[in-house]
């Protein structure tokens, strides 16, 4: 049986005067990809800023049994969980070298032959400012980044093809996949096809709290299910 | 030093021409501290002229009882002290003024106008109002003959300095890890945090930086005038901000660009137009840079 890798529990965030997520608790088993799903502003992405720290939070989260809650997000991030952005923010100003340089961490593995195994249309470009890159290009950048060194064990990578030509987005699930072979990967994805290829497990959120846990197979093979916590018709359930 | 009336057409053009690329360096000095802050940290610092003025009187003091002996080296020590006493001050206001503000920019802002106001009124109390005279070697008291000016020596100096300060920042942003990410964290703080990195670090070595700069340009005004006073700080902080903001936020280069344009439009005008038009037209200037670009350059 697989151990809980990250495990989150009565995580609350407020934005302003908003409280956004309302004490959501789940654990993201290690190995493989776990899908984060759920309707547009159903908190997905603050979720993954609240594991981080980049927004104000309260509840537990734990990787691999050590609290991390109360560290800083550079803390957090040093323990071994990488961000992939839904912008991708990459540094528009910086080349594409030096954005994968700053990424690198000392006492750290580095994971160059994996990145430019996964990615090899970076070694061509690493010169290039990132800001003149393609969408595809930069998410390529933005996924590099992340993997980069070996101390990360968790990546969180929010909405990776949105935005993307079909091709690209083709490119990024096959480099996702592969990813996933050395690092668990928790994926939020709009795009619910890409999520049912790439994602085993799935925690759907709705209204600021978890309204689903099982398996992303279940959820799209149940119209009942998918219509309640994706708002999906039956016909649109599968892909 | 204003040219004389009468001098030749080109020698007129030179003498403003360099006199200005002389202030448009100490500009710059204060000005690329004060960019690299912003950009990096979204600090505000209205202290900046205070560490301009207290590094210049603590190198005036440290430097009196040398007064008798070799001025050169009197005032290679009076830079150096400048500029450690500005690096020194600014490491001071970051860790227990700003830092713990950082979430609270109208308390940042607040706190840097106290300590600029309350910095002069410390000086003005302790030295007094009045200027304090500075001692140059015979060198720097001298002018050389450059296409028919006689251009005081400070000057030329004044912009070596400037173009070695300008070169060792690039050389900190382009060829170390920490300029590295001082140039990511001008344009996104909260991914250089994201992808580990202790940003905290940089902004206090940013802050550190500046106040160095600050405290040569506070030390090298006294070089330029021939003397220090109380408010220089504050006068030349007015200036120095409409650099920043000309120059575009958190560029070095920008700054060194727009430091050189505004002193030399402002050296130009006070001179063929009249006394004061030459201040005015930066104000001129800023609308205009304002109007152009309404974040002032920020990297978005």
């Amino acid at each position: 049986m697989s151990t809980a890798l990250l495990e989150v529990r009565d995580l609350h965030v407020r934005i302003g005067q908003s409280h956004i997520l309302h004490g959501v608790s789940f654990s993201v088993r290690s190995g493989g990809i776990t899908g984060l799903l759920g309707r547009n502003g159903v908190g997905k992405t603050t979720t993954l800023r609240g594991i981080l720290g980049l927004a104000d939070r309260t509840g537990t989260v734990e990787l691999e049994g050590a609290p991390i809650a109360d560290l800083k997000t550079h803390q957090i991030v040093q323990r071994g969980i990488a961000y992939v952005p839904e912008d991708r923010d990459v540094f528009g100003g910086l080349t594409v070298d030096e954005n994968l340089r700053i990424a690198e961490r000392p006492d750290n593995e580095l994971r160059y032959d994996l990145v430019y195994d996964l990615f090899p249309e970076l070694k061509t470009r690493g010169k290039q400012l990132a800001g003149t890159l393609s969408g595809g290009q930069q998410q390529m950048v933005a996924i590099a980044r992340a993997l980069l060194n070996g101390g990360n064990r968790l990546l969180l990578v929010d909405e990776p093809t949105k935005g993307l030509a079909p091709l690209v987005v083709r490119n990024v699930v096959d480099a996702l996949q592969r990813a996933a072979e050395v690092v668990t990967i928790l994926l939020v994805e709009q795009n619910l096809s890409v999520a049912h290829k790439l994602a085993h497990d799935a925690i759907v959120l709705d209204q600021g709290n978890v309204g689903y846990v099982g398996t992303v197979e279940e959820l799209m093979n149940d119209p009942a299910l998918a219509r309640r916590h994706l708002g999906l018709s039956a016909a649109g359930a599968g892909h | 030093m204003q040219p004389e009336r009468g001098t030749s057409d080109v020698a007129t053009i030179v003498l403003l021409l360099i006199t200005g690329l002389g202030l448009g360096a100490l500009y710059f000095l204060i000005a690329s501290g004060l960019s690299l802050i912003w950009g990096l940290m979204r600090v505000l610092n209205f202290a900046h002229g205070a560490l301009f003025t207290i590094a210049a009187y603590i190198a005036w003091t440290v430097t009196q009882p040398m007064q008798n002996g070799n001025v050169l080296w009197t005032w290679i020590v009076g830079l150096v002290v400048a500029t450690i006493a500005g690096g020194l001050a600014a490491l001071l206001l970051e860790v227990f003024l700003i830092r713990p503000l950082y979430a609270r920019p109208i308390g940042q802002i607040l706190v840097t106008v106290g300590v600029a106001l309350a910095a002069v009124a410390l000086i003005e109390g302790a030295y007094g109002s009045d200027p304090k005279q500075v001692l140059l070697p015979p060198w720097m008291s001298a002018s050389s003959h450059i296409l028919g000016a006689d251009i005081a020596n400070t000057r030329l100096l004044l912009i070596g300095i400037a173009l070695a300060v300008l070169a060792a920042l690039l050389l900190f942003l382009r060829r170390t890890r920490y300029g590295l990410i001082v140039r990511a964290g001008v344009e996104n703080r909260a991914m250089v945090t994201a992808l580990g990195i202790d940003v905290e670090r940089a902004f206090t070595l940013v802050f550190t930086i500046g106040g160095m700069a600050a405290g040569l340009a506070g030390f090298l005004s006294g070089t330029y005038f021939g003397y220090i006073d109380p408010a220089r700080g504050t006068s030349m902080l007015i200036f120095a901000f409409i650099v920043v903001v000309i120059g575009g936020l958190g560029s070095v280069t920008g700054s060194a660009v727009a430091a050189a344009v505004v002193a030399i439009v402002q050296q130009f005008l006070n001179y063929y137009a009249a006394p004061g038009i030459g201040d005015f037209s930066v104000v001129i200037l800023l609308a205009a840079a304002l109007l152009l670009r309404p974040r002032g350059g920020e990297a978005s």
